[in-house]
């Protein structure tokens, strides 16, 4: 997926260094050795790619089988189900599925939302216009090395945002009971007492929820995002940008409507591939989402998710349940499969229909 | 290009040389090393005494992993590891799956107390009635006449009670919902004992550490939590009442009079849902390590026993410090005896 998403400007360029003669060296036909070598490391190389394949295989075949008599026995009423009580054997996932795609949503609009306004704010000037136009009060705008300060700016600001993605998974989870919860809360149970009778403010938040669980997934999700959409963004071609503003548009004009659908290829993908990421995590939606096996749009209720479902349930299975929990596992992998899918399925389409 | 086809094979010799490197410090040597897996409620303690226990005998090496209990009886059915531990024992059923059969030894005891968070109020007495009704959802605010009628003298808020309870299975959920089902004919129906009971009430947060995080920053909550960590963590914790109608608070005597009133039958699995002793905590559980049989390797048979036999005696004086109970002398005797008959 990734590398459908870099754009790279490199090119031709490239060409005339591989062929160069390096100085101080004479060119001769590869010695016995050297092609030995060569064609060792083409079908190493090749019998580790054949690997990965092989891994996906078997993982997927694996789960697949350990699921197969779970699956026998629960049927399709696994997935409508929604109570998950192991004393009455009564397993279901409809609470789950819910919570998954409901979680990862919004966190997906509200990431969208920051990470797309942090790229453009970090790829189109906005940064080191703020600070080029501070030096120039101060008259510094031509010293060497205060001219330098905008670039170096935006650069740390492009670090810090992806050093968010080096946080543990349950850092966040920590931060989210001890910092964020008790954050919202006297804003989300005002919501509740003025706006109850909207269903998203229906319930009171207790502790961990939806609401904590989606803020701290956006912000894990922030820094694929951004990554991802400023180099789209960055290698909008100028020629592009010149040309919008040749035409009169003002910067905004520019922005919405040439820049970001230019960019629009790689803003996807890096959506696609934080939506994933947001299907996925398990640790900190573990400790935030609440675990309760509701179907609810409120936002401050508890919810569970299936990546929390298994987290939680796995240490203390048993074979059986084993089983019950390998078909709930499959069940997300092939939530996160159709998800990968549809999003290569509207990259490739919107990119046909650029090159159109 | 010569210099790249250098670097590539005296990356290929550093390779060959270090993993042949490998396999000789993994050939066996005199050491034993024992293998164990399972609980995560006694595992501070265990892990205090396998540290010790390896501080004077350099030879043996004990690894314990803290993988939940059900993790731990997988594990010794699957033989994978050398011992296991479970804080919900083993069912006759699970002990039947291991060829050559196993012996459970209680190692030592924990306590688990229900804590809470109210403004102001420092001491709260729960009767049976109100504790069992709170977990299930029958009782909705502090001011219920149910905990009011048992604490004259407190004022309590007309708050919403916020239950905690786990979200991951465990053998802490195993051992109160047990106590719950003994004491409330409605919970053992409704409900029922599991590690992983389906609670009608409450957010459920992952772990003890995710339970006390909810307790500490939500006003007008209440869960359970084990007694070790729940003293750690300063709660406050409820004082309960017991079957005999007196509140007794969580301490290491009320939780020994509590074990002593269950007879440990030769299986060396014995309950205490609801202790019948006057001045018994009512909710007290051992905790197990479960061995197998029969140990063909001699060095590994001898070292385990040596273990077992350090842990009930002077491992015991390790327990109350970490907030455990120390085995009634007449426990680990029986335990000791059970020692030694395993063989290989």
């Amino acid at each position: 997926m990734a590398s459908n998403i870099h754009v790279a400007p490199r090119g031709v360029s490239d060409a005339g260094t591989l062929f160069a003669i390096r100085s101080g060296e004479i060119t001769q036909a590869p010695t016995r050795a050297q092609s030995l070598l060569d064609s060792a490391f083409r079908k190493l190389s090749f019998l580790f790619a054949c690997c990965t394949i092989l891994l996906v295989t078997f993982i997927v075949l694996r789960i697949t089988l350990s699921a197969l008599p779970a699956m026998r026995h629960e049927g399709l009423s696994f997935l409508t189900g929604r109570v998950w009580d192991a004393n009455s054997s009564q397993h279901g996932i409809a609470g789950e599925i819910w919570g998954t795609l409901y979680t990862s949503i919004l966190a997906l609009v509200i990431g969208t939302a920051f990470g797309l306004a942090a790229a453009i704010f970090l790829s189109e000037g906005y940064m080191g216009q703020a600070i080029f136009s501070i030096l120039r009060s101060f008259n510094l705008h031509l010293h060497p090395f205060w001219c330098r300060v905008p670039d170096k700016v935006e650069d740390l600001l492009k670090q810090l945002i992806e050093l968010l993605a080096a946080i543990p998974s349950v850092v966040y989870g920590l931060w989210g009971l001890f910092v964020v919860i008790p954050m919202i809360r006297p804003a989300c149970n005002w919501l509740h007492l003025k706006l109850g009778w909207l269903a998203l403010f229906s319930t009171e938040l207790s502790g961990p929820g939806v609401l904590p669980a989606v803020i701290v997934l956006a912000i894990m999700i922030l820094p694929t995002i951004t990554a991802i959409s400023r180099d789209a963004l960055a290698s909008v071609p100028s020629k592009l940008r010149m040309a919008a503003y040749g035409l009169g548009a003002t910067r905004w004009e520019a922005i919405i409507g040439v820049i970001l659908p230019a960019a629009s290829r790689g803003i996807f993908g890096g959506m696609v591939l934080a939506f994933g990421r947001a299907l996925g995590e398990t640790m900190a939606l573990a400790m935030l989402v609440g675990n309760s096996n509701q179907i609810s749009v409120s936002l401050f209720s508890p919810a569970n998710t299936l990546s929390a479902l298994l987290a939680n349930n796995f240490p203390e299975a048993g074979p059986k349940e084993v089983g019950i929990l390998m078909y709930a596992a499959l069940v997300l992998l092939a939530i996160t499969l159709i998800v990968n899918i549809v999003g290569a399925l509207v990259l490739e389409r919107a990119s046909r229909n650029a090159v159109e | 290009m010569k210099i790249r086809f250098w670097t590539t094979a005296v990356i290929f010799a550093l390779l060959i040389v270090s993993s042949s490197c490998n396999s000789k410090s993994a050939a066996p040597s005199d050491s034993v090393k024992l293998q164990g897996a399972g609980a995560s409620f006694p595992a501070p303690l265990y892990n205090k005494w396998f540290k010790s226990y390896g501080e004077n005998h350099p030879d043996v090496q004990v690894d314990y992993q803290s993988v939940g209990s059900g993790g731990g009886k997988k594990s010794v059915i699957d033989k994978t590891v050398d011992f296991g531990a479970s804080d919900a024992a083993m069912t006759d059923e699970e002990m039947a799956r291991v060829q050559g059969g196993v012996q459970l030894l209680p190692m030592t005891a924990g306590a688990i107390v229900i804590a809470y968070n109210i403004d102001g109020v420092s001491n709260l007495n729960l009767s049976r009635k109100g504790y069992s009704g709170i977990f299930l959802g029958k009782i909705k605010r502090w001011n219920d006449p149910e905990i009011t009628a048992a604490n004259p003298g407190t004022k309590l808020p007309d708050l919403p009670i916020n239950v905690v309870v786990r979200a991951d299975g465990s053998g802490t959920s195993f051992v109160f919902s047990k106590h719950l089902s003994a004491i409330s004919e409605d919970f053992n129906k409704t409900v029922g004992t599991n590690t992983m009971p389906n609670w009608p009430v409450g957010t459920k947060s992952k772990g003890n550490e995710g339970v006390t995080a909810s307790l500490k920053t939500t006003p007008g909550s209440i869960g359970y939590v084990e007694y070790g960590y729940a003293h750690s963590q300063k709660l406050s914790t409820a004082t309960l009442e017991n079957k005999s109608g007196k509140y007794i608070a969580a301490s290491t005597t009320s939780g020994q009079a509590a074990l002593a009133s269950a007879t440990l039958p030769d299986s060396l699995i014995a309950w205490a849902p609801d202790p019948t002793a006057a001045d018994a905590y009512p909710i007290v559980t051992y905790t197990w390590l479960i061995c197998y049989r029969k140990y063909p390797d001699p060095k590994k048979l001898a070292a385990l026993r040596e273990l077992l036999n350090y842990g009930l005696t002077d491992g015991q004086k390790d327990s109350e410090a970490l907030g455990y109970i120390p085995l009634p002398p007449n426990v680990s005797s029986k335990a000791l005896a059970a020692v030694q008959t395993i063989t290989n």
